[in-house]
C-alpha cells in the first residue's frame, strides 16, 4: 500500500526555481499495478525517485504500508531504464544475490534463493553468466530478478524496457505481466509508452509537465492476459492519448 | 613473429657494427660475449643476487605507494577538504623526476636500500594517487544507486561497489606505477645502493670497463620489466576488468 500526499517538488536552477512536481495525491493499494504517463519533463521520474527515497519531497508526504518513506530502504524494490545498472564483476547469481548479502543472509541460502528469482525471469541458466555476455533483454530480467530477490513489497520501475527493441519489448512486457501475477507486488511503473500502460496497468496516472502534475486517472478493468489489438484495449489508449494532447482549459 | 623479426634485425645490426673495428672491442663487446658473460654471470648466482635486490627493492616501493595511493586517492575523491588539500601538492609534486630526490633522500638517509626504495615509492605514488581518484569518481552512479536501494550503505558500498567499479582505473594506475617504479629503482641504486641491484652492477662495471656485464645487466632489467608487465599485471587485468567487460580488447 502506498499513499502519496500532496507531494510537490521544487528545485533551484539559475533561472529560478522549477516545479518538477506539484501537488501531486494517489493511492496504490496492495498487489496493484500502477503506472505513471506522461512526456518527459512531467515529473513521472522525479515522483518514483521520490518514492525509492532517493530524494525528499518539497512539501507533502509519502507513505508505504503506513509508514512515512525516509530515505532508501530494502522494503522497495528497483528498476531503472539503463542496462548499466548491472554490477559488472557480478554473475547473473551474484547480481541477484546482492540484497540478500546487504540483509547478511548465507551464502547458500542466498545463492538458493537467487536462482530462484533467476528461474522466475527464465534466466537460471544463465546465473553464471556476467551481465556484459547477456542481451539487453536478458539484463533486465536479471534487474529485474535482483529488485526481487529481497522480497520488497513494491517493486519501482523506470522505463525499464525503453531502451529495447520492439520485438522484445512486447516480450518483456507478457514476462513482467506473468511474473507480477505470481509474485502479487504492488508496482509502480513508468513509461512513455500508453500500449504499455494499458497492457501492464490495473490504473494509470496521467501526468503532464509544467509544472508536472497529475491530469487524470484511468482504470483499465480489462481482464487479463491482455490483446493489444482489441477494440477496447484501442479505446483506452485513446483515452490517455487525449489526455496527453489536450490543452488544459483554465490555463 | 614479427616481434621476433625486429628484435633479431636489431640484434644482427648491432652484431655487424660490433665486429666492424671501428669502435674498441671491450667497449662494444659482440654479442656471444654478452651471452657468455650473462651466462657465467646467472651461473655462479651474481645476476639472481642483484636481480632479487633490486625487485626487493622496487616492491617495497610499489607496495608503499599502492598503498598511499589507494587511501589517499579514495579519501580525495570521497571527501572534498582532502581532495583541496592534496590536489595542489600532488600537482606541484608530481612533475619533478624521482631522481632529482636521490641526492636528498641520500643526504637524509644515507646510501643504501632507505633511499632507493623512497625514490621509487615517489616514482609510483602519483599514477596510483590520480587513477584511485579519478577510478572512485567514475564509478557509475547507477551502482550506488542500486545498491543503496539493496540497503548497502559505508563499508559494503565501498568494498563492493565503490572498489570493484574503480578497478580498471585502479589496475591500470598499478600498472603505470610499476613501470615508473622499475625505471626509477634502477636509476636510483646506480645514485644511492652501495654493493648490490642491477642498477649498481651496471654503474660499478663502468669503472672497469666492463661493457659486457653493463649489457648483459640491461638485459636482464628488460626481461624482468617485460615479464612482469606482460604476464603479472596482464593476467591480472585478464582475471578481473577484461573477463567482467569493464575494459575491452582492441579489433583485430
Amino acid at each position: 500500500m502506498i499513499e502519496i500526499r500532496n507531494v510537490t517538488l521544487e528545485y533551484a536552477t539559475t533561472n529560478g526555481k522549477v516545479l518538477a512536481v506539484e501537488d501531486a495525491s494517489f493511492a496504490a493499494a496492495q498487489s496493484e499495478f500502477v503506472c505513471l504517463v506522461g512526456p518527459s519533463g512531467c515529473g513521472k521520474t522525479t515522483l518514483l525517485n521520490m518514492i525509492a527515497g532517493f530524494f525528499a519531497p518539497t512539501q507533502g508526504e509519502i507513505r508505504i504500508g503506513g509508514r512515512p518513506v525516509n530515505g532508501q530502504g530494502l522494503d522497495r524494490g528497483i528498476v531503472f531504464q539503463d542496462f548499466a545498472q548491472l554490477f559488472p564483476w557480478r554473475t547473473a547469481l551474484g547480481n541477484v544475490a546482492f540484497g540478500l548479502e546487504m540483509k547478511g543472509v548465507g551464502k547458500a541460502e542466498r545463492e538458493r534463493v537467487a536462482l530462484e528469482q533467476l528461474r522466475l525471469v527464465k534466466l537460471e541458466k544463465f546465473a553464471d553468466a556476467y551481465p556484459h555476455h547477456l542481451s539487453g533483454g536478458m539484463q533486465q530480467r536479471v534487474a529485474i530478478a535482483r529488485a526481487l530477490a529481497y522480497n520488497p513489497s513494491v517493486l519501482l520501475m523506470d522505463e525499464p524496457f525503453a531502451a529495447l527493441d520492439a520485438l522484445t519489448r512486447d516480450e518483456m512486457q507478457r514476462l513482467l505481466a506473468e511474473v507480477w501475477r505470481e509474485t502479487r507486488k504492488t508496482v509502480v511503473y513508468v513509461t512513455h509508452n500508453v500500449a504499455e500502460a494499458v497492457y501492464l496497468a490495473d490504473r494509470v496516472i496521467v501526468m503532464t509537465p509544467h509544472p508536472g502534475r497529475i491530469k487524470a486517472v484511468v482504470p483499465v478493468r480489462l481482464p487479463r492476459p491482455r490483446d493489444s489489438l482489441s477494440v477496447e484495449f484501442l479505446e483506452h489508449q485513446k483515452e490517455l492519448l487525449r489526455h496527453l494532447t489536450q490543452k488544459e482549459e483554465e490555463r | 613473429m614479427k616481434a621476433l623479426i625486429s628484435v633479431t634485425i636489431t640484434a644482427v645490426l648491432y652484431e655487424a657494427i660490433a665486429r666492424s673495428g671501428w669502435f674498441a672491442a671491450a667497449l662494444v663487446p659482440t654479442l656471444p660475449t654478452v651471452a657468455r658473460t650473462l651466462w657465467t654471470m646467472l651461473a655462479d648466482g651474481t645476476m639472481a643476487g642483484h636481480a632479487i635486490n633490486t625487485l626487493w627493492r622496487v616492491f617495497s616501493g610499489l607496495g608503499l605507494a599502492a598503498l598511499t595511493g589507494l587511501v589517499l586517492g579514495f579519501l580525495m575523491a570521497r571527501y572534498r577538504p582532502v581532495e583541496r588539500f592534496f590536489l595542489p601538492l600532488v600537482s606541484a609534486l608530481m612533475p619533478i623526476p624521482s631522481l632529482a630526490w636521490a641526492p636528498v633522500f641520500i643526504l637524509w638517509f644515507g646510501l643504501g636500500n632507505t633511499a632507493t626504495v623512497l625514490v621509487v615509492f615517489y616514482a609510483a605514488s602519483f599514477p596510483m594517487v590520480i587513477n584511485t581518484w579519478t577510478g572512485a569518481r567514475a564509478v557509475n552512479p547507477l551502482w550506488l544507486r542500486a545498491a543503496g536501494a539493496m540497503g548497502a550503505g559505508g563499508a559494503a558500498m565501498f568494498w563492493k561497489v565503490v572498489v570493484p567499479g574503480a578497478s580498471p582505473f585502479i589496475i591500470t594506475g598499478l600498472r603505470l606505477a610499476f613501470q615508473r617504479a622499475w625505471i626509477a629503482v634502477v636509476g636510483a641504486e646506480m645514485l644511492a645502493a652501495s654493493a648490490f641491484g642491477l642498477g649498481w652492477v651496471i654503474f660499478d662495471a663502468k669503472e672497469f670497463l666492463n661493457a659486457d656485464i653493463m649489457l648483459a645487466s640491461l638485459a636482464v632489467i628488460g626481461l624482468i620489466g617485460f615479464v612482469f608487465e606482460r604476464l603479472v599485471f596482464g593476467s591480472l587485468e585478464r582475471g578481473t576488468v577484461l573477463r567482467w567487460g569493464m575494459v575491452r580488447t582492441a579489433k583485430a
